[in-house]
C-alpha cells in the first residue's frame, strides 16, 4: 500500500514538473489556453449559442454581420455565430475518443512485437509498411462509403488507421530500451512478457507515446475536418467547421463571412493542439523535428 | 553493399505485394460487387445479376481473379472499369499525367525554396529571418489544406482577381492548357511541402553547425562561407532526401483535398469519384499505383542517402 501511494506521489510530482515546464514556454501557454478554451466551448456552446443552430430563416439568407446576427447568416439563413461556436463539438468528441484508443492499441502492439522480435516482427512490419504506403484518405473513404458516415463508423475507422503508425513509433522506442540492464534483469528473474511490458517497458515508452498521441490528435482532427469538407464526415444539419467551409465556399465572392468564421475556429484549435504538442515534446525532452508529413 | 541493395529492393517488392493483397482482399470483403453497383442495388433481379456476374467473370474463385489481376497489372493492363467497357489504363493515364504535372510544378517551386529557407533560418537561428520563416512554417503545416486553399482563392482570385480560382480544363487536355489555372494549386502545395522540408533542413543545419568538425574548421581559420558550403551543407542536406521523398509520394497520392478544392482533374479526384461511384476496379488500380510510387520513392531515397553518405556506405561494405 505504501509503495503504491509513494509511486503515485512521484507520478504526481513528475506531472507537476512537466506541467510547469510546458507553461514556462510561450508555445505551451498559448497552445494549452487555446485547447482548454475549445474544450470549454464545446461543453458550454449549446447553452451560450444565441440561436438554434438548425433554425432556418429565408429572409436572412447570406445576410452580412449585423446587431442581431453578429457573424451574419449562411445560405440557408442560419446564424453563423451559433454554428461556429458549436462547430467543434463533433470533431472534438470523435478525435477525443479515437486518439487515446489509437495510441493504446498501436502502442501495445508495437511494444509487444518489439519485445518478441524475430520473424513475426519482420512480417508485421511489412504489413505496417504496406498500410502506410496507401493514402490515408483512400483507406478511410472505402470504409466510410461502405459502412456509412456517422460517429459509429468514424471512431473505429480513425482509431484503426491512426494506430498503425503508432505501432512503428512504439516499436522503435522499445528497441531503444530493450537491451538495457533492467529489462535483462526482469527477464532473468523470470517475469512474464506481460509483466515486462507493463512494469519495465511501458513506463519508459510512455513519454514517446504521449507526444505521439498529441501529434496524432492534431492529424486526426485534420483528417476529420477534411472528411467533413469533402462531405464524408458529419451529416448536414450538425454544425461542423469543415462542412461549413465547404458549404460557404460557393458564396465566397459576396458573402466571405461564412467562410472566415469557421476557418478561425478550426485553425485556432489545430494550432493550439500543435503548440501544446510541441511544448510537451520539449518538456519531455523528445525531438520532434524529424517527424514526417502525413 | 550489393547485398544490402538487393535486400532493400526485395523488401520493397514484398511490400508492394502485400499492398496489392490488402487492396484486393479489402475490396472483396466489402459488401456488394461491381454488378450490384452497376445494376442498382435494389432493383436488379437475381437473373440479371447472375448474367452480369457471368459476363464480368466474377464467379471464379477470388484467388484466380487475384492472380489474373496482378498479372495484368505487371504488364500494364489494368483491366476494365466497373461499367465493363472503358479501359482503366486510359482513364487513369490522363489523370496520372495531370498529377505528375502538378507535382512537378509544385516541386520545382517548393524544394529549392525550402532548402534556401531552411539553410537561412538554420544559420540565423532565432533571429528575425528564422522567426518569420518558422512561424509561417507552423501555419503551413497545421492549417488544413482546404482552409489555406480557400483563403488564397478568396484573396488572390475573388478580391484581387490576379489568378483564376478553379481549373476548368478537361482531363485529357495537353499540359500547356493548364496554365495559368494550375498556379494557385501549385502555390498552396509548394507552401505546405516547403514548410515540412524547411523544418527538417533547419534542424539538421543547426545540428551540423554545432558539431565538432565545424568548430574545428572554424578554429583552423577556414573562412565562414567556405566552411558553410564545403563542410557543413553537404552533410546538413543529406537528411532532407528522405523528407523530399515522402513529399513526392504525398504529392502523387495524397493531394485529394487540393484537387477537389481547385477542381483539378488529377488522380486524387478520380480516386474520390471512383470511391463514391463504387467503381472498385479503378480504386484498386489507383491504390496500387500510389502505393508503388510510395515504395519506389522511399527506396530511391534510402539508396541515395546510402550512396551519398560515406559512413553508411563503408558500414555496409565492411559487413
Amino acid at each position: 500500500m505504501t509503495v503504491s501511494s509513494n509511486s503515485h506521489q512521484q507520478e504526481n510530482g513528475r506531472f507537476m514538473t512537466v506541467m510547469k515546464d510546458i507553461l514556462a514556454r510561450p508555445s505551451g501557454r498559448i497552445g494549452l489556453t487555446l485547447v482548454l478554451f475549445h474544450i470549454l466551448l464545446a461543453l458550454l456552446s449549446p447553452s451560450i449559442a444565441p440561436y438554434d443552430f438548425k433554425l432556418q430563416n429565408s429572409s436572412l439568407m447570406l445576410s452580412p454581420p449585423s446587431g442581431d446576427h453578429w457573424l451574419g447568416a449562411d445560405h440557408l439563413g442560419r446564424d453563423i455565430l451559433s454554428r461556429t461556436l458549436m462547430g467543434g463539438r463533433e470533431a472534438l468528441l470523435v478525435t477525443g475518443i479515437a486518439t487515446p484508443l489509437a495510441v493504446m492499441w498501436g502502442g501495445f502492439i508495437g511494444i509487444l512485437f518489439g519485445l518478441v522480435g524475430g520473424r513475426v516482427d519482420e512480417v508485421l512490419m511489412r504489413i505496417v509498411d504496406a498500410f502506410l504506403s496507401l493514402p490515408w484518405i483512400l483507406k478511410m473513404l472505402v470504409l466510410i462509403v461502405t459502412f456509412g458516415t456517422g460517429i459509429g463508423v468514424l471512431i473505429p475507422t480513425l482509431t484503426f488507421f491512426y494506430g498503425i503508425p503508432v505501432i512503428r513509433v512504439a516499436r522503435a522506442a522499445t528497441h531503444d530500451i530493450i537491451a538495457r540492464d533492467f529489462v535483462w534483469a526482469a527477464k532473468a528473474r523470470g517475469h512474464s512478457r506481460i509483466s515486462i511490458i507493463w512494469r519495465e517497458l511501458l513506463p519508459n515508452v510512455l513519454d514517446t507515446l504521449m507526444v505521439e498521441g498529441a501529434m496524432r490528435w492534431s492529424w486526426m482532427l485534420l483528417a476529420f475536418s477534411s472528411l467533413s469538407f469533402l462531405g464524408f464526415g458529419v451529416s448536414p444539419p450538425t454544425p461542423d467547421w469543415g462542412l461549413m467551409i465547404s458549404d460557404a465556399r460557393g458564396f465566397m465572392s459576396f458573402a466571405p463571412w461564412g467562410v472566415i468564421a469557421p476557418v478561425i475556429g478550426l485553425s485556432s484549435l489545430i494550432i493550439g493542439i500543435n503548440l501544446s504538442a510541441d511544448a510537451l515534446a520539449k518538456a519531455l525532452g523528445i525531438d520532434r523535428a524529424q517527424k514526417a508529413p502525413m | 553493399m550489393l547485398f544490402m541493395l538487393i535486400r532493400r529492393v526485395f523488401l520493397g517488392g514484398v511490400t508492394v505485394c502485400i499492398v496489392s493483397l490488402i487492396i484486393f482482399a479489402g475490396v472483396e470483403m466489402l459488401p456488394g460487387d461491381a454488378c450490384t453497383q452497376f445494376l442498382g442495388e435494389y432493383q436488379a433481379d437475381e437473373e440479371l445479376l447472375a448474367q452480369c456476374r457471368k459476363d464480368l467473370d466474377l464467379n471464379r474463385p477470388p484467388i484466380d481473379r487475384f492472380a489474373e489481376w496482378t498479372q495484368g497489372a505487371i504488364t500494364g493492363d489494368l483491366g476494365l472499369a466497373a461499367d465493363g467497357k472503358t479501359k482503366i489504363s486510359t482513364i487513369v493515364g490522363d489523370r496520372l499525367k495531370n498529377s505528375l504535372l502538378l507535382a512537378f510544378c509544385a516541386m520545382s517551386v517548393g524544394i529549392p525554396l525550402a532548402l534556401l529557407l531552411g539553410v537561412i533560418s538554420g544559420l540565423w537561428r532565432d533571429r528575425l529571418p528564422d522567426i518569420i520563416a518558422s512561424t509561417l512554417a507552423i501555419f503551413a503545416m497545421t492549417i488544413p489544406e482546404f482552409v489555406s486553399a480557400t483563403l488564397l482563392i478568396l484573396v488572390l482570385s475573388v478580391w484581387l482577381g490576379w489568378l483564376p480560382g478553379i481549373v476548368l480544363t478537361s482531363a485529357a487536355a495537353p499540359a500547356s492548357e493548364f496554365f495559368p489555372e494550375i498556379l494557385l494549386p501549385v502555390i498552396v502545395l509548394s507552401f505546405v511541402m516547403c514548410a515540412h522540408i524547411m523544418r527538417m533542413v533547419r534542424s539538421s543545419v543547426i545540428d551540423v553547425m554545432a558539431s565538432d568538425y565545424v568548430q574545428m574548421a572554424t578554429l583552423k581559420g577556414v573562412p565562414y562561407w567556405q566552411m558553410v558550403f564545403r563542410h557543413a551543407l553537404p552533410n546538413a542536406l543529406l537528411p532532407a532526401i528522405n523528407v523530399v521523398a515522402l513529399t513526392i509520394a504525398w504529392l502523387l497520392g495524397g493531394v485529394v483535398v487540393i484537387e477537389v478544392v481547385f477542381n483539378y482533374p488529377g488522380l486524387g479526384r478520380l480516386m474520390i469519384d471512383s470511391i463514391s461511384d463504387r467503381n472498385l476496379p479503378v480504386v484498386q488500380s489507383i491504390a496500387l499505383i500510389v502505393a508503388s510510387v510510395y515504395v519506389c520513392v522511399n527506396l530511391a531515397a534510402d539508396l541515395l542517402t546510402m550512396i551519398a553518405n560515406p559512413k553508411l556506405r563503408t558500414m555496409y561494405m565492411r559487413k
